[in-house]
């Protein structure tokens, strides 16, 4: 019988999970990982457009993920040992109208205040950046510091590198509850009937997290949508930068293999059927080729051969829940993540490493609390 | 589905073989040694294989290889290949181009 004991219970094998495990075994504390799924990773990890953007998020998430964009990605693929597919090429957010121009402005002037570099370009100076793109475009905010990735080969590498650390994972454990002793999280208790414990405790389970949370009285608003995307055949080359939309209605770049993913909505995913597993609809996916085509008609007769449906966890005011949970000593989570959580993942996990090891961050995570929620009146 | 599977579990090391450079993946170029250290850093599922590797992700969608990327994990993990789950297929059945797919159920009409 191997030891259920350990300095960090990590609960979710995704992103952030298993960059949190790597960082904390690189500073020599003993993990476990418990991933309630039989895949690791198999979770919005996977089942995301890539992107590692700075530009279009809340203020509040800005630091942290400009802290990972300058500190971890740049050397990610060589310290992990995977092609992590990183380029950081720009991001395009792009505009057909006032409106769009509207909510890009502002994105742009709040993260400017933040010290990022963005600024608003018109359609013509989008075309000089990407030539493919229609003359639909008129406005974008453009970000040279953003990029993307592969969210496979990344949240796998974690999970190696950890592993090969000394970390344990366990897969097909999913957690039902938390046990405190003395007021301090202890125990971790699975549908398989083990208990595991531990002198600290991640939650970082997607949407899975709100109960787990919620056993010990912890209650994080936030709901689960439907995500999907497309993919293509190998196209020639074309672009490297990282698309997305004033309304973050579609979002998509060309991989290292040639292939395009590209996610869009159809607008009826809070009204789908949910049979409990994330499937794709039959509507979604001719909705984003029809998308894409108005942005790239030069993709007209490119082949689709895959299309893939994923959860996002988003809180309640749409920004990421990062940090301690002041009731319950040794308990930090991070979740409600709000559908872009890849790119922030690996800072998440690095800044709850060094948390659990040290007390002390190098990012305020105070604006990314739990416990901000707060009723209209 | 859902079992408890501790990925600390000592599979043995990694032992190189002579047909290690043989191409099982054709589409993505995937060989068997590829195959078998992906497994030995941790790739337990054929989920977590073809993410890592891109079994699977090409043209055909692993209808050529997926029995015998199967085999070759299965044999690695020490298992019978009747206990990994096969990776989930994915819509559409074959590639099929943008402005068709766009059409929705119009197949003979180019996109407008």
């Amino acid at each position: 019988m191997s030891n259920n004991t350990a300095e960090v219970i990590v609960i979710g094998g995704g992103v952030i999970g298993n960059s949190a495990a790597y960082y904390l075994a690189q500073r020599g504390l003993s993990v476990i990982v418990l991933e309630g799924s039989d895949h690791i990773g198999n979770g919005g990890s996977s089942r995301n457009g890539g992107g590692v953007r700075q530009s279009g998020r809340d203020v509040r998430e800005l630091p942290l993920v400009m802290y990972g964009i300058k500190n971890l990605w740049p050397h990610l693929s060589e310290e992990l040992e995977v092609d992590c597919e990183y380029h950081q090429d720009g991001n395009l957010r792009l505009g057909k109208n006032e409106k769009h121009k509207e909510i890009l402005t502002n994105l742009a002037n709040n993260a400017r205040g933040c010290g990022l570099d963005v600024r608003m370009i018109d359609g013509e100076e989008v075309r000089q950046i990407n030539p493919y793109l229609s003359e639909e475009v008129t406005c974008a905010s453009w970000c040279p510091t953003d990029g993307h990735a592969n969210p496979l080969t990344t949240t796998l590498g974690f999970y190696k590198a950890a592993r090969k650390l000394g970390a344990r994972f366990i897969s097909g454990e999913k957690v039902l509850e938390l046990k405190t002793v003395k007021g301090r999280v202890r125990k971790v208790l699975t549908a398989a009937g083990n208990t595991y414990e531990a002198e600290n405790v991640i939650v970082a389970a997607g949407f899975d997290s709100r109960p787990i949370l919620g056993s010990v009285g912890i209650d994080v608003p936030m709901t689960r949508s439907l995500l999907e995307c497309l993919v293509t055949e190998a196209e020639p080359y074309m672009f490297d930068q990282m698309l997305g939309t004033a309304e973050a209605d579609f979002y998509g770049h060309q991989t290292k293999h040639g292939s395009f993913v590209f996610g869009g909505s159809s607008g009826l995913e809070p009204f789908n059927k949910d049979n409990g597993t994330p499937v794709s609809s039959a509507k979604t996916a001719p909705c984003i080729c029809r998308g894409i085509m108005k942005y790239f008609p030069d993709l007209a007769n490119a082949k689709i051969v895959r299309t893939w449906g994923g959860w996002s966890d988003k809180s309640a005011d749409g920004v990421a829940v990062v940090g301690a949970i002041d009731e319950v000593p040794g308990l930090y989570t991070s979740c409600g993540m709000s559908g872009h959580g890849f790119g922030i993942g690996p800072a998440v996990g690095h800044q709850l490493a060094q948390l659990i090891a040290t007390g002390t961050t190098d990012v305020d995570l105070s604006p990314l609390r739990y416990d901000r929620f707060k009723a209209k009146i | 589905m859902n079992s408890v599977n501790d990925r600390n579990r000592d599979i043995g090391p990694f032992v190189p073989a002579p047909d290690d450079d043989m191409l099982i993946c054709r589409c993505e170029e995937i060989t068997k040694g590829e195959i078998r250290k992906a497994v030995h850093d941790g790739m337990w599922t054929l989920t977590e294989i073809r993410r890592y590797l891109r079994t699977g992700m090409g043209l055909c969608q692993g209808q050529t290889c997926s029995k015998l990327v199967k085999s070759i994990v299965a044999r690695e993990l020490n298992v019978s290949p009747a206990e990994l789950e096969p990776a989930t297929s994915r819509v559409p059945m074959r590639p099929i181009e943008m402005r068709i797919f766009a059409n929705e159920a119009k197949e003979d009409d180019d996109y407008e």
